[in-house]
């Protein structure tokens, strides 16, 4: 008989094997064995959040800003149901976390102990996978498959729950090299020379094509990014991005048409609705991207690459499906492109020149316009100056969710891959001040910021204390309206200025707050000081909660009303005036 | 302006819903059929009946067999979401009125009245390889293999003939000659 380890030894062991070198998470009784081993292992350094939501929205920011999967860990019963929102919003957008939580001794299990709840039971629909491990020489290995299941295939959520008596528990440590089976709708990985060849004479033959391009393309690594740059630069096709596609693609390259959807572009929305080839890359067809299915995209074929087969299909029946990776796809493709097509992009410029006109008229409407004020701080006004007065500081971006993130997403223009972190399937208020905590312990020394509204932050607003203990200096940057301004501006379309519930009457002082905090705390009132504020919030090396008081009634335009077409667009408050007819107004 | 208001879309048309039986290989372990179940109830897909059981002692392989109706996206949606599952080795999928594929359910019936009437349902389920598993002074216990709607009728039929109890299993399934599904 080898040496013998205990369960809580064997969950760091493990870790180690998988070069883990952050946890966030929160001690309790079911994991206290885990937390006193923790001191035996200097490689891993434990992040104390001060909410288990935070640790999870953490391991998120930490995964998606650095490619390695994150991981949490948290207690029973509170501390497990705690992480479900994070464990969630990373199902949704397809976030590689391993979370660990402790149980009750496996003889309480049933019995309605203290802090127990059933975790696999409540969990199992927001994981791609977890386990209830009730024998200790089963633990190596399942934590070492939640690693794998986590990190392969469509990227997901994954929970290891351990009894309290398994982590006393001693065994061998052995790691089964098994033959790794198949996991994630059991893809092959290859994609036929037949597909590629099919595509490329889609390709060819269209005259008004567009690339629609999504999270999958992130996920699958930096390369993919390049290698989607190389591909647009072959063809001279016009790309536009989901929300978490953002980044893959520089957002101030002429060639890419912005964001589309329901605060997309008008040329990207146009672009959709009016493609005869659309290509769609690591994207889901999401119900914000489509509108009304019956209506969407109707003269187009559609090529769909995804890695996850029960994406293809699920929404919008498509005319090519190809299940693989972003990054492998696009090598095989573009291989093979240059192979058989010599100078493409100028002998097919006549081809799609039409098309590129149709898309400079949709231009012309510069859907992301606003009437500026010089008297209050326009929010769109204030992401621009935000953009440009860090734009060359490689900025990571964290944002919570509503409009500020929409204007976020459509006035930050972002040229790399993993600089983007916003919760867009699940739409988690509260995710981007712990996800920013996250990403600035995977990127020290880099510029962190979380663009926020009020009403958001104020969700995780304790996970301040965190950045101050661990010294990250991320940057809170609040536009605040003083209403939940998304649920504000729906009230106003939708519900007859009947704005229930969306005003919070009783704001902190943030300034004061940061201070609390042990934090730099900066208020803006005026467009005029604006600049000389934000620069002095990106040289703090500090963490800084910054109060930028914005106009409260501002909206975020363009919409597209649910229920309409890609072609019929709100670009502004003069369009709702006529637009938003009794019978629009049911479509909405 | 008295329809419905929603920042969602309105749903489209939908396609012609239609019976399907689909069979599922899956490991024998603590919640799978929870794991299963919860994918129906959790995306809304229905559920007529549900048959369960190891199938391979050695390799602790399950055959799950459920019978569900959709329209033709969303069975395609089921065998795809099924396969995603840990557990889930493979899926197979039939339609119901497909001939290569014989499907019964096993019923048991327990009938307490006269023995006039006790002769006449057994009669009745003689048709449906009907054994008496057991038998008293004034009822039996008979069991009957048969399709769905057969045993439906049955129940109605043995109603007025003295049926105090029934239970019945989901359907099981098998394609008819030498191949098998891989």
């Amino acid at each position: 008989m080898g040496k013998l380890f205990s369960g809580a030894e064997i969950v760091f062991k493990v870790l180690e094997h998988h070069k883990v070198e952050h946890i966030f998470g929160y001690p309790g009784g079911a994991v206290l064995p885990i937390y006193d081993e923790l001191k035996n292992h200097k490689t891993i350094k434990h992040i104390l959040a001060r909410h288990e939501q935070g640790a999870g929205h953490a391991a998120e920011g930490y995964a998606r800003s650095s490619g390695k999967p994150g991981v949490m860990l948290v207690t029973s019963g509170p501390g497990a149901t705690n992480a479900v929102t994070a464990l969630t919003d990373a199902y949704m957008d397809s976030v590689p976390i391993v979370c660990i939580s402790g149980q009750v001794p496996t003889h309480l299990i049933g019995t309605d102990a203290f802090q127990e709840c059933d975790t696999t039971g409540i969990t199992r629909p927001c994981t791609k996978h977890n386990w209830l491990v009730k024998d200790v020489k089963d633990l190596a290995d399942v934590i070492d498959r939640a690693f794998e299941i986590a990190t392969t295939g469509r990227p997901g959520p994954v929970l290891v729950d351990i009894p309290k008596d398994i982590q006393f528990k001693k065994t061998e440590f052995i790691l089964k090299n098994k033959k790794k089976k198949q996991v994630n709708g059991k893809l092959n990985g290859k994609v036929s020379n037949t597909e590629i060849d099919k595509i490329i004479s889609m390709m060819k033959k269209s005259s008004r094509p567009i690339f629609y391009t999504g999270g999958g393309v992130i996920n699958s690594g930096p390369e993919a990014s390049k290698l989607l740059r190389e591909l647009v630069a072959l063809t001279g096709f016009p790309i536009t991005s989901t929300l978490q596609g953002l980044g893959a693609y520089p957002g101030d390259d002429p060639l890419f048409l912005g964001m589309l959807g329901m605060h997309g572009t008008y040329e990207a929305n146009n672009a959709m609705y009016s493609c005869d080839l659309m290509i769609n890359i690591g994207a889901r067809f999401d119900d914000r991207i489509t509108g009304k299915v019956d209506e969407f995209s109707p003269k187009s074929k559609k090529i769909h690459v995804d890695i996850d087969p029960s994406s293809i299909g699920k929404n919008i029946k498509v005319d090519l499906a190809v299940v693989s990776d972003v990054e492998s796809f696009l090598k095989t493709l573009n291989k093979r492109f240059k192979e058989k097509n010599k100078d493409f992009l100028n002998s097919n410029k006549s081809n799609i020149s039409t098309w590129w006109k149709d898309i400079d008229k949709w231009r012309q409407k510069k859907s992301l316009g606003y009437k500026n004020s010089k008297e209050v701080i326009k929010p769109q006004y204030a992401v621009q100056r935000l953009y440009e007065l860090s734009k060359d500081k490689d900025a990571y971006i964290t944002t919570e969710v509503g409009q500020h993130q929409m204007w976020a997403a459509q006035h930050y223009k972002f040229s790399k891959p993993n600089r983007w972190m916003t919760s867009g399937g699940l739409g988690t208020m509260g995710y981007g001040l712990p996800a920013a905590v996250g990403v600035q312990v995977a990127n020290p020394g880099k510029l962190v910021i979380d663009i926020a509204g009020e009403a958001s932050v104020l969700m995780t607003m304790q996970e301040m204390s965190t950045a101050v203990q661990y010294n990250l200096p991320i940057k809170i940057f609040i536009l605040n309206n003083q209403y939940m301004g998304m649920v504000r501006q729906w009230q106003e379309l939708l519900h007859e200025k009947n704005y229930s519930e969306s005003y919070t009457a009783a704001l902190p002082d943030f300034v004061k707050l940061a201070e609390a905090y042990g934090c730099v705390g900066i208020q803006a009132k005026k467009p005029d000081e604006l600049d000389e504020k934000i620069n002095e919030m990106i040289n703090v090396n500090k963490p800084v909660i910054f109060d930028c008081l914005v106009d409260p009634m501002e909206n975020c335009f363009p919409m597209i009303p649910s229920g309409k077409p890609h072609n019929q667009m709100l670009l502004g408050p003069e369009d709702e005036k006529e637009e938003v007819s009794d019978e629009g107004k049911t479509l909405v | 302006m008295g329809k419905s208001k929603s920042a969602y879309s309105e749903p489209g048309k939908l396609g012609k819903s239609e019976h399907h039986i689909i069979v599922v290989w899956v490991d024998n372990e603590a919640g799978v059929l929870a794991r299963v179940a919860g994918l129906f109830s959790g995306r809304g897909y229905n559920i007529e009946s549900l048959a369960v059981a190891e199938v391979d002692k050695k390799k602790h392989i399950s055959r799950i067999t459920i019978v569900t109706s959709g329209t033709p996206q969303v069975i395609e949606q089921i065998k795809l979401q099924l396969r995603k599952l840990v557990p889930v080795h493979k899926v197979a999928d039939f339609k119901r009125n497909d001939p290569k594929i014989l499907f019964k359910e096993l019923a048991l019936f327990k009938v307490v009245s006269s023995k006039k009437n006790r002769e006449k349902a057994k009669k009745v389920c003689k048709r449906y390889n009907s054994i008496i598993l057991d038998k008293s002074k004034n009822s039996f216990v008979i069991q009957v293999t048969a399709l769905r709607r057969d045993i439906d009728k049955l129940i109605e039929t043995l109603g007025p003939l003295g049926l105090v109890s029934a239970s019945r299993t989901g359907a099981v399934a098998m394609t008819r000659g030498s191949e098998i599904f891989k």
